[in-house]
């Protein structure tokens, strides 16, 4: 995938926080991950993509911004299961969001969602893997796309 | 009597969302469900008015889940709620019988239009909802 398809992915996680928090994301400018490492914060919500492009989308965030969001929503549950739980649906949506670019064709599982390191992930070696970074209430997160 | 709503999504998080914003006249949440296959159960033993659906869900997905409940009801309004946001996506939703369709993430208010354009459009069809 080249850059120029980033901006549908840069579009959902901007979307995603102003509608569901009514507070602005800063997104930082994208870059490729010359190591394809994989990227990680406290906790991961993984979208396998298959279809017409194969690949994966992760959003990665620390456990306090997660919260954080929980309380901006309103909910009171804010365990470390529900904040799983959102790391996997932020997931969704940002990778479900780009079928607007993409198509039905854009395949997207449900979310794979994971407390800690990502020792059982590994980005494919043949795939560039872009990250967008993205501040919310001063904390720091990632989407990273590595998909064909 | 109010009208029964049952909420379907895979996340918690959101049946939570919807289940705590929808505030719409004379519509109780009755149940929720994390599956199409839980939803089916549900839809049995509730057979509600109102069905909030997600897509892509584990076990089964919406798009067969809305086939199955419609079969028990026929009906029931069923409004889609997902992330998927292309146009395909939406147009096979209501094929497969549901009323209207929005797009996550969305605001509460978001919610609440669309649940009353639910009621209301289906009012105007001589549907004895509300």
């Amino acid at each position: 995938m080249d850059e120029t398809k980033l901006k549908v992915f840069i579009d959902g996680a901007i979307k995603y926080f102003v509608q569901t928090t009514r507070l602005n994301a800063d997104i930082g400018t994208p870059y490729l991950s010359e190591t394809n490492e994989t990227l990680h914060y406290d906790m991961t919500g993984i979208i396998g993509i298959s279809g017409g492009r194969k690949g994966v989308v992760y959003f990665t965030a620390p456990t306090n911004m997660l919260r954080s969001v929980l309380i901006n929503m309103g909910e009171r549950d804010v365990t470390h299961d529900m904040r799983l739980d959102l790391v996997g649906e932020i997931a969704n949506t940002i990778a479900g969001n780009a079928r607007a670019e993409f198509g039905s064709e854009f395949m997207i599982s449900v979310p794979v969602v994971i407390a800690g390191a990502l020792e059982t992930v590994r980005l494919p070696k043949d795939l560039r893997a872009f990250v967008i970074p993205i501040t919310w209430h001063s904390q720091r997160a990632a989407v990273i796309i590595a998909i064909e | 009597m109010p009208l029964k709503l049952l909420v379907v999504d895979d996340s918690n998080v959101i049946r939570n969302k919807i289940s705590r914003t929808i505030h719409v006249a004379n519509v109780e949440v009755v149940g929720t469900a994390k599956n199409g296959r839980e939803a089916v159960s549900m839809f049995a033993k509730f057979r509600p008015d109102l069905v909030t659906m997600d897509i892509t869900m584990p076990e089964m997905d919406g798009i067969q889940c809305i086939r199955e409940v419609l079969k028990l009801r026929n009906d029931s309004l069923v409004l889609v709620i997902s992330a998927l946001a292309d146009k395909a996506t939406a147009i096979e939703a209501l094929k497969q019988g549901a009323h209207g369709f929005l797009c996550k993430p969305f605001s509460d208010r978001e919610l609440n239009d669309s649940m009353k354009e639910l009621i209301r459009g289906a009012q105007e069809m001589g549907l004895h909802h509300g």
